[in-house]
């Protein structure tokens, strides 16, 4: 049992942690950076602490910083958000040596999960499929030339440490392979501190599901899938629950075997399945986990009525989980658009700046996670999310119509933002009937 | 002999090299052409290379590497022949 929380984070996800602290009489700490002396979070928050300069490895990325500001503010837990620290094992152990809760799994689940080639292994041996793949890593271009060989072409030269979509090349043919190993191991190299890579099919038309799940280190439930296939450069832009491509039965197989997956690592806390879904053959393969709550948690919420962030931190208080699956109920169909601080007309350029006005949507069915108010800044060292638009009604159709109200209600002044890409998206009759892949939203925007 | 000050197009983090681990792009005394890459601004996780938008030779930065730029800040002094 703890009362005092602090939240290493910013932006969205701090204010989300501590609306859900508060809502548990949960006193909380918010901490800061130069560029976030007068965010929202550092104003909801019962404290605040300063951690350092704007830039987030000297602030955000700061271990020592932020476990110094736990001390001083006698909190007793902390809360890592998602990025940043937050599947950091070194970080997680440094705060339970600090005699503190860390607000998530165990820093060794942490680091099995990070480890993408561990996790895989974890996948096969609790029955997971796994993305066709070479057996670990490949130490060397003729280990990878025979993998991929048995694999098949195209296939996907990953970084053992990536994630986020980092650290990944696509070989169409062997003379590609042969062509990117090494820069590949190199750039792994520069980017991970770690050159280590391993060898997937790439599934071409693929869509990205994901399982939310929830453990208290002995029980494990889930709440449901997402489907996040249209994305940029990796990034998810625009998510929906439940995943509109697959049927009851593939839902159930799919939750079963993610359930399955965290229940032989004992997981406690909140964290994501990644898969691929191949809709051509029916066929799903675990991709990597996520080790902490993720951007588009609320549309999980949205369909089950559970608060993930809350139960987070009921599971780090020592309490059971609250819930049996068989409690957990899906309702309606929910959608997340994310909003943020880059200009689609011109490649997506970043816009920081100061909000000179605000309109937030509002109404029946409509949630808005956001960092922004009027006359707030939006400083340019950290990532780009603004705020979540997030929709909920019984039916799809009723939810796209939803967010297609809900985005005309939206104005903000001072900063570009992606909104106006997401009213396009929310007319498209591919979009409307929910035709698309992974590969969807580039070619849409090369087109 | 004049100098001329290389400026910032973006607020920013401002990077002397392209990576953590690699040289910097331009040390002290070397010499620029107009169009050569002298540094990288890092805003929400995009980088954007500055070039210089003159020749000559470098007196000094006025930016340590790592540390937050505004638009229009300069960041290079160059002696232009």
């Amino acid at each position: 049992m703890f009362n005092k929380l602090l939240v290493a984070n910013r932006g969205e996800i701090a204010v989300r942690v501590i609306r859900a602290a508060k809502e548990l009489g949960v006193r909380t700490v918010a901490v800061f950076s130069d560029a976030d002396r007068d965010s929202l979070a550092v104003q909801f928050a019962d404290e605040a602490i300063h951690i350092g300069p704007a830039p987030a490895s000297k602030s955000y990325l700061n271990i020592d910083a932020i476990i110094a500001a736990a001390r001083r503010s006698c909190a007793e837990a902390i809360h890592p958000g998602y990025g940043f620290l937050s599947e950091n094992p070194q970080f997680a152990e440094a705060v339970e040596a600090a005699g503190l809760v860390f607000v998530g799994p165990t820093a060794a689940t942490i680091r099995m999960m990070g480890d993408k080639a561990a996790a895989r292994s974890a996948a096969k041996a609790a029955d997971v499929p796994v993305v066709p793949g070479s057996d670990g890593e490949v130490a060397d271009i003729d280990h990878a030339l025979a993998a991929a060989r048995e694999i098949g072409f195209p296939v996907m030269l990953k970084a053992s440490a990536g994630g986020g979509g980092r650290g990944i090349r696509v070989a169409l043919d062997r003379a590609g392979l042969e062509h990117q190993f090494h820069t590949a191991q190199a750039e792994a190299k520069a980017a991970f501190g770690n050159g280590a890579l391993y060898l997937e099919r790439f599934l071409q038309r693929a869509r990205h599901l994901e399982v939310q799940v929830l453990g208290d280190g002995q029980h494990v439930v889930h709440c449901f899938e997402r489907e996040c296939s249209l994305q940029r450069r990796r990034q998810k832009i625009w998510e929906e629950a439940p995943s509109p491509a697959i049927d009851r039965e593939t839902r159930d197989v799919l939750c079963a075997s993610a359930v399955r997956l965290v229940e032989r690592a004992r997981y406690r806390g909140a964290g994501t399945l990644e898969f691929l879904y191949d809709e051509d053959t029916g066929e799903f393969f675990f991709i990597e986990m996520n080790t902490r709550i993720q951007v588009e948690h609320p549309i999980t919420e949205m369909i089950t009525g559970v608060d993930l962030v809350r139960e987070m931190i009921r599971i780090a208080q020592g309490e059971p989980l609250g819930l049996a699956q068989a409690d957990i109920e899906m309702r309606g169909a929910a959608i997340e658009v994310r909003i943020n601080a880059e200009d689609p007309d011109q490649n997506f350029r970043p816009s920081p700046g100061k909000v000179a006005a605000l309109a937030l949507p509002g109404g029946p069915g409509v949630r808005i996670d956001t960092m922004l108010y009027p006359g707030c800044a939006v400083p340019p060292y950290y990532d780009s999310l603004l705020a979540k638009i997030i929709v909920h009604a019984q039916t799809r159709d009723i939810a796209l119509a939803r967010l297609r109200r809900a985005l005309d209600e939206f104005k903000v002044e001072g900063i570009v933002t992606t909104a106006g890409l997401h009213k396009r998206l929310a007319q498209l009759d591919d979009v409307q009937a929910a035709r698309f892949d992974t590969g969807f939203l580039e070619k849409l925007l090369t087109a | 002999m004049s100098e001329h000050e290389v400026l910032s197009p973006l607020p920013g983090i401002f990077y002397r090299r392209p990576a953590p681990e690699k040289p910097p792009y331009k040390e002290y005394g070397d010499q620029v052409a107009e169009g050569d890459t002298i540094g990288l601004v890092e805003v929400m996780k995009q980088f954007t290379e500055i070039q210089a938008d003159a020749g000559g030779k470098i007196v000094r930065f006025l930016v340590d590497d790592e540390a937050p730029v505004e638009p229009g800040q300069p960041v290079l002094l160059i002696e232009v022949a």
